[in-house]
């Protein structure tokens, strides 16, 4: 029972990576962008002889037709080797592995304080409905999701950067100093600003629905009567209301893996942050193909790990759940 | 006038009436401008706002208003188009799902999560690259990427009703799938169709937004808002503040019309809320 769950749930990945990579190469090979023109430019290209130029254009693979071009990566691919990146002249994982570092930790502390925040700011807003802290809350909220995520990081950028000097306008280390010089508090203090900006794109998403189920729940039958009993609010809050919010808030968070990389490519790329946002638009901006295809695989692999999560949290954590789905 | 004030649903259709004016105008206006846009004059560069210049000039002495309304002009119909292209995917495929038998619905089922696995950025990436950045890629990519939550709904909504008791009924009583589908279904599915479509309007606009702000989009000589910022970006250490920060704004503005335009309207096709 529990195997052939495991089963199809690893079958679908590898179905749907395939799609995703089968989608990515298809989506590539039709491109009208010529690599050699963005990469090296005309002029160059003109006063180069054609031996060079045949030898550059093996180099970016422009003769061999896409299909073939497809079987070779995806062969590799299922066995680690994910090419090399054309721009970077490093293996695709290696330079993935770099960019990743700094990029995971942005991510993971902007979903959790997001999450966390939003969650709160929710609960309170749908407790208190249609009053003052709700009305700021949700307004707040409707604001923030009608902001584009990189005009935030701009606005963020101009005050607490430019016209406070609070944080460093940009990058992910000072600069002029050698890397082995660079503090881990350097590192963090360069990232402060980028996360906060993703942790206030999050925010409204799960406010949003948080407010709307918690909503329900104070509307529901168990709360009067809980109220009816004479439980103060602050209780029934606490007892009836954030047990029944948690988990749809949690599958929410869980689910949003999808936006919050996609708010760091533009977060990254407002605040010149060398994560793999920036590496994914620097590989498609300049056609390295190998390099945008190993990201988009490990964002879509990163996505169906939060839905993955999210099913098995519910299946764990919800006692409804647990005994509807074991054989009595 | 008068009348229409006096209760709530009439205050929305005014406000709606109100917003729509004022987006086609924005829309107009831009459209109009296209050419002052692109007036330099150099006398005036760098002017921080003031009376002749409201959100001031840039480097090359542009007048930011009128660059900022020809840019969210553009986006405006960029965004429009591409919804309504969206959703009519959205409806031709959520529908077909539902009705083409079992193996079309696992295709565009098997779809909707390929496209719903990918981050919405990157795919935009991925499509704007295949078609050569530019229009045409920024075009084809919202569409493509904003049909699966509407279509799932739709999907939804038909599978439901195939199996309501007045569809069945009404197979039973011999009637056809025309009369069916014209007499039950499609006033069910309209209003959704229409709501999710008007509420696709501020995703398409502000993903219109950041393509191009990453530099997939539109060419770098139009004056689309993305471009706009992101040309704002190299001046924001020399403390020109207003180049980012009043055109973000006012597409912000634009963006939560629209979606209060999209709450308004579903409220008043929603018989629930219609009257309340």
């Amino acid at each position: 029972m529990k195997l052939n769950i495991v089963m199809k749930k690893a079958l679908r990945l590898v179905l749907l990576l395939l799609g995703v990579s089968a989608a990515a190469f298809f989506l590539v090979s039709i491109s009208p962008i010529d690599p050699l023109q963005t990469n090296i430019g005309q002029a160059a290209l003109g006063s180069m002889t054609e031996e060079q130029i045949e030898t550059l254009r093996q180099y970016w693979g422009v003769d061999v037709p896409a299909g073939e071009r497809f079987l070779y990566w995806l062969s590799d691919a299922v066995r680690g080797d994910f090419g090399t990146s054309l721009l970077y002249r490093r293996p695709v994982m290696e330079v993935i592995g770099e960019k990743a570092g700094y990029s995971l930790g942005l991510m993971t502390f902007a979903w959790i304080i997001s999450g966390v925040v939003g969650f709160l700011l929710g609960v309170i807003s749908g407790a208190c409905k249609e009053r003052l802290p709700d009305r700021f809350i949700t307004g707040g909220a409707l604001f923030l999701s009608g902001t584009p995520a990189f005009w935030i990081a701009l606005v963020f950028l101009t005050v607490f950067a430019v016209e406070l000097g609070w944080f460093p306008v940009g990058l992910a280390v000072p600069m002029g100093v050698p890397a082995d010089q660079v503090t881990l508090w350097d590192k963090l203090y360069h990232a402060c600003l980028p996360a906060l900006t993703l942790s206030v794109t999050g925010i409204s998403n799960i406010a949003l629905h948080t407010r709307e189920k918690m909503v329900q729940v104070m509307e529901s039958d168990y709360v009067l009567f809980a109220r009816a009993r004479g439980e103060d609010p602050r209780s029934v809050v606490l007892r009836h209301g954030l047990r029944n919010v948690i988990l749809p808030a949690m599958t929410l968070q869980l689910g949003s893996i999808s936006e919050i990389l996609g708010g760091s490519v533009l977060v990254e790329q407002v605040f010149s942050y060398p994560g793999l946002g920036q590496a994914a638009v620097t590989a498609g901006l300049g056609g390295d193909v190998p390099l945008l295809l190993g990201i988009t695989i490990l964002s879509a692999i990163l996505v169906f790990a939060g839905n993955l999560a999210a099913d098995l949290l519910y299946s764990v954590v919800d006692p409804r759940m647990k005994k509807g789905g074991e054989p009595r | 006038m008068r009348e229409l004030w006096k209760n709530r649903r009439g205050r929305t259709i005014l406000g709606i009436f109100v917003t729509a004016v004022l987006l086609a105008m924005i829309c107009l206006a831009g459209w109009m401008w296209s050419d002052e846009a692109l007036l330099t004059d150099l006398s005036q560069k760098n002017l921080a706002p003031c009376w002749a210049h409201p959100f001031g000039t840039d480097f090359m002495g542009r007048d930011m208003f009128i660059r900022t309304v020809t840019g969210l002009s553009m986006s405006i119909r960029l965004g429009v188009l591409t919804a309504f292209a969206s959703a009519v995917l959205a409806a031709l495929l959520g529908i077909g799902a539902a009705v083409l038998g079992k193996t079309a619905d696992s295709v565009i089922t098997w779809a909707i999560d390929l496209i719903m696995g990918i981050p919405h950025i990157l795919l935009l990436i991925l499509i704007s690259y295949a078609f050569g950045k530019g229009f045409l890629g920024v075009a084809v990519g919202i569409t493509l990427t904003h049909w699966t939550s509407l279509a799932r709904i739709l999907r939804g909504e038909v599978l439901q009703l195939s199996e309501s008791r007045y569809v069945k009924m009404a197979r039973k009583l011999g009637h056809g799938a025309g009369y069916i589908s014209r007499v039950h279904m499609i006033p069910h599915i309209l209003p959704q169709f229409f709501t999710g479509l008007i509420l696709m309007f501020p995703h398409a606009v502000m993903h219109e937004a950041s393509i191009t702000f990453l530099g997939f989009g539109l060419s770098p000589e139009q004056p689309a808002i993305g471009i706009i910022l992101s040309e704002s970006m190299k001046y924001l250490s020399m403390g020109y503040w207003w180049l980012s920060l009043l055109p973000g704004a006012f597409l912000v503005a634009v963006v939560l019309l629209f979606h209060w335009l999209g709450h308004s309207v579903s409220a008043l096709l929603d018989p629930d809320s219609a009257h309340v």
